[in-house]
């Protein structure tokens, strides 16, 4: 199986939210819904303290329990990659995918089926970053593949150290952030 | 004790929103996706805040779909902001204003009456001769910013007045344009000319890069700090740039002055300073050693609160990447009424560390020799805005709108009539929300040109209502900045509802004037096309790039040991300013203590949030789902003193006894137990905003303490105070 990889530096990011909006034009994400959401964290007391942003999403597991849980094969692995799609054809908005999700990255669009971050997967067919990481103002974000040790999100993965959300479900997830 | 805050910032509505749903089988065709369909792109220039990045609109299937930066811009590097990749929200805001709105008296009652746009224009343009006629066309006050202000300007300098008082300048830029002009010769300018990318040292006093979101300054400031400077953030608050920072200094809230004295006391007794460079450029030296000298650390931490070790050991880092250390000069500078002084220190400061025209520090900026278009001189205008200041603020270099607006109540007012463009005065001008209702008593006009039913179209007699950026040209972007560039704002969509541009209003209205020689054109687009058939280019050539760099015919910094001549009085960099003694003024900076806060009232800071500029986007729908309310940080003790819990709402109440909408607390150990800090441009009062009505609360109204700087006539914001009213609310 193909790796794709979002890598985000944390150090850079000031959780601006373009990302978000970036996303719901790019997508045609309805109101009141979206597909990535900015977390802050802040630890310590005043005036001690230490503050992180996030940029959330889809973690595109390798081992994605939401195709696991499934019914109907409306989610899937993009060719053989580890990119996870929802076939609207073929979902019924049975929410199966939504409890079995680690990182409550899905919801059901108003049409009654489910609906989440693609990685931009339209995009990257024609060799493009994702629509949040082209926007970043900040340049935190990074997108790319694993396979190849040469391209930017391996060498930062290999140079600095960096995180993922939850890998102890062992769903291996891909969205990486950088400390 | 360690504590762990965990907020969904964004996206509140986001990932775990359950809608209803039924359930369904197959439940829809696949959408095909995003861009497979036919698109057109268009560029524009962005209007949702004041950098003006270059984009391309694009739509599909005639759709509206989104708008992203056009690569070769260097604005935006092909990068807008969230605010600018939400500008669609302005274009498809249900709230838009749709048609001219003339106020009419019906049984006693007043009301808009929705009209025609000959009736609405023939209405403004009588009441404008009439009262050129009676008092003369001088005692008309323009209020008018952003990018489409300029149409106004040309029109109203034509008509004759010369009173024009943007909120950009009192509320924002002023003191510190004047500060850097009188010791440098030279402003800051809109797009500031910091070389963050390439700094070694950044220090920002009070100035939040990252939740201001200015485009080109957050890509550069993130540059630089990828490229590993050392950051130093001075902020009462715990910005979001001091959690980037190696050393954040919790100052005391309106200190800065004593902070600044003490660095260069430092950088002086310890011979820290670039000599080579004072000694080359600067004026006053000797002066600047001797009134510092008793502004030790020691002396600033009784002040400030900050340990004289960490002023020490910051002063030295500082010096140690000088000339690339950027003492960030800020943006909005109004705070405490000696705010001219205090820029004066900042630049002072950069001097000593060589920073000014030196990579890493302050850039050289150039735009574009465009010719200006070739209309006729403007009528001299028989008083002005510096008139209005009766001998006040010898170095403003526009009118202040506190001013204007004072000198515009009762029948013997110097003014009669106001024409306000893209100002939304209550929201954006402290300490005026009565005087406004009372001019609005007395004066005989009040046009309003806005794209949104603002709390300014409330007071209007006529209000016209301009379409969005996204709907019309305006003039070219030729801003001052690192690399020369124009760029071109044209419609990307046709008109929406009974809105027009911008320079077809400005036109009409001249042509009813008896003004036809300044518009001798019949639409915008040939005064863009003739300017730029002037430098080579074409109206149809800037239709298909969006953007054009052009050559710099001057360096980016100052020579080796180059014989500059700054465009000062004396060519120098003035340390000690002889302007400024002249007229009575420090010549140097001098510190004045902060008011204290009375007994029970915490210190009120405002500021920018990344996702809304001021109160105009608080109702975009799309920025909206990123940040639909403000709220007021409070400190956990503080918090504690009162009771209050997280989401738990309060209302504000000033020392003068003004009381604020109710408003969420936010509990953040980001704000010290002595401030409390909340987001500007919330609790709109206007009801046809629909979205930003009556949610969160508006600073502005609390601010009713304004210190106006001797020196600028900029209006300080920063010496109010407010405590909480929990019950009921």
């Amino acid at each position: 199986m193909a790796r794709y990889a979002m890598v985000i530096d944390t150090r850079l990011c000031i959780g601006c939210g373009d990302c978000v909006i970036a996303c719901k034009t790019e997508n045609k994400v309805p109101d009141g819904l979206n597909r990535d959401w900015v977390l802050e964290i802040t630890r310590g007391q005043y005036p001690d303290l230490y503050t992180e942003f996030r940029s959330e999403r889809c973690n595109h597991c390798s081992r994605a329990t939401c195709v696991e849980a499934c019914p109907t094969g409306a989610s899937h692995y993009w060719e053989d990659t580890n990119i996870v799609l929802v076939d609207p054809d073929r979902c019924t908005g049975c929410k199966a995918c939504i409890a079995a999700c680690p990182y409550n990255a899905r919801f059901v669009r108003p049409e009654g089926y489910v609906s989440k971050c693609t990685f931009c997967v339209h995009r990257v067919e024609k060799g493009l970053d994702p629509a949040c990481v082209a926007t970043c103002p900040t340049y935190c974000m990074h997108f790319g593949t694993l396979d190849d040790p040469s391209t930017e999100v391996s060498r930062l993965l290999e140079s600095r150290k960096a995180i993922s959300l939850m890998p102890e479900t062992g769903n291996e997830p891909h969205v990486y952030y950088l400390s | 004790m360690k504590r762990r805050e965990f907020l969904k910032l964004s996206g509140a509505l986001g990932g775990a929103a359950v809608l209803p749903s039924t359930l369904l089988s197959g439940c829809g065709a696949t959408p095909p996706p995003p861009g497979s369909g036919v698109v057109k792109v268009t560029p524009t220039i962005c209007e949702i805040c004041f950098w003006k990045c270059a984009g391309w609109v694009h739509t599909e299937d005639t759709k509206p779909w989104k708008i992203v930066g056009n690569p070769e811009d260097t604005h935006s590097r092909g990068r807008l902001c969230t605010r600018g990749s939400g500008g669609l929200g302005a274009f498809l805001d249900p709230d838009r204003l749709r048609a001219p709105l003339l106020r009419v008296e019906e049984g006693g009652k007043q009301r808009f009456r929705q009209v025609s746009w000959n009736e609405a224009l023939d209405f403004a343009a009588e009441r404008l001769k009439k009262i050129a006629a009676e008092h003369g066309p001088d005692k008309v006050a323009v209020f008018s910013q952003a990018a489409g202000a300029a149409h106004f300007r040309h029109l109203m300098r034509a008509y004759g007045t010369d009173s024009f008082a943007p909120p950009d300048y009192a509320q924002c830029r002023a003191a510190r344009e004047v500060g850097f002009f009188l010791t440098y010769g030279e402003t800051i300018g809109g797009q500031e000319r910091t070389d963050m990318a390439n700094s070694r040292c950044i220090v920002l006093i009070g100035t939040h890069i990252g939740e201001n979101l200015h485009n080109g300054q957050v890509q550069t400031f993130s540059e630089g700090i990828h490229k590993g400077a050392t950051l130093i953030v001075v902020d009462p608050r715990f910005s979001v740039a001091a959690g980037k920072a190696k050393y954040w200094l919790p100052i005391k809230p309106g200190t800065d002055l004593a902070l600044l004295l003490a660095w260069m006391n430092v950088l002086i007794t310890e011979g820290l300073y670039d000599k080579d460079y004072i000694q080359r450029y600067a004026l006053g030296f000797d002066k600047l050693a001797e009134h510092v000298k008793t502004h030790t650390p020691e002396w600033a931490y009784l002040e400030t609160g900050l340990e004289p070790d960490i002023i020490r050991r910051t002063a030295r880092e500082m010096a140690g990447n000088a000339p690339a250390t950027l003492v960030h000069p800020g943006r909005h500078s109004a705070w405490y009424g000696d705010d001219t002084q205090r820029a004066r220190a900042l630049a002072i400061l950069n001097a000593l560390l060589g920073s000014w025209g030196r990579e890493g520090g302050f850039y050289m900026q150039e735009e574009v020799e465009l010719p200006k278009y070739p209309y006729p001189k403007y009528p001299k205008a028989a008083s002005g805005w510096q008139d209005a200041n009766e001998g006040k603020y010898p170095f403003a270099y526009d009118g202040t709108t506190n001013v204007l607006i004072e000198q515009s109540v009762g029948k013997d007012a110097r003014y009669k009539g106001w024409l306000i463009y893209e100002a939304n005065l209550p929201v954006s001008v402290p300490g005026v929300t009565e005087t406004i209702k009372q001019a609005a008593d007395s004066l005989d006009l009040i046009v309003v040109v806005d794209t949104m039913p603002m709390e300014i179209t409330g007071h209007a007699d006529v209000v016209l209502p301009e379409c969005t950026y996204l709907e019309r040209y305006d003039p070219i972007r030729n801003d001052r900045r690192r690399q020369p560039s124009l760029a071109l704002r044209m419609p990307a969509f046709d008109t929406q509802y009974d809105s027009k541009p911008g320079w077809w209003i400005a036109r009409e209205l001249g042509m009813r004037l008896g003004l036809e020689k300044y518009f001798p054109w019949k639409d915008y687009s040939e005064v863009i096309d003739w300017q730029l058939q002037q430098v080579g280019s074409s109206l149809q050539e800037m239709q298909r790039i969006g953007v054009k760099s052009f050559p710099r015919r001057t360096a980016v910094y100052l020579g080796k040991d180059e014989d500059y001549h700054f465009p000062t009085p004396s060519g120098k960099i003035e340390l000690f300013s002889d302007q400024l003694a002249e007229h009575g003024f420090d010549p140097m900076p001098r510190y004045t203590p902060p008011d204290p806060a009375p007994p029970g009232f915490y210190q009120l800071i405002y500021g920018r949030m990344p996702a809304h500029t001021f109160s105009r986007t608080t109702n975009n729908p799309l920025l909206f789902q990123v940040m639909p309310e403000n709220t007021v940080w409070v400190n956990p003790l503080t918090a504690a003193d009162w009771k209050l819990k997280n989401g738990d709402h309060v209302q504000l109440k000033n020392q003068d006894g003004v009381l604020s909408n109710r408003v969420r607390v936010r509990v953040t150990e980001r704000i010290g137990p002595n401030a409390v800090f909340m987001a500007h441009g919330f609790g709109h009062t206007a009801r046809r905003l629909r979205l930003a009505y009556k949610v969160g609360a508006c600073d502005t109204e609390l601010i009713t303490r304004v210190k106006m700087d001797p020196i600028t006539g900029s209006t300080g914001m920063r010496s109010n105070f407010v405590t909480f009213v929990t019950q009921e609310v």
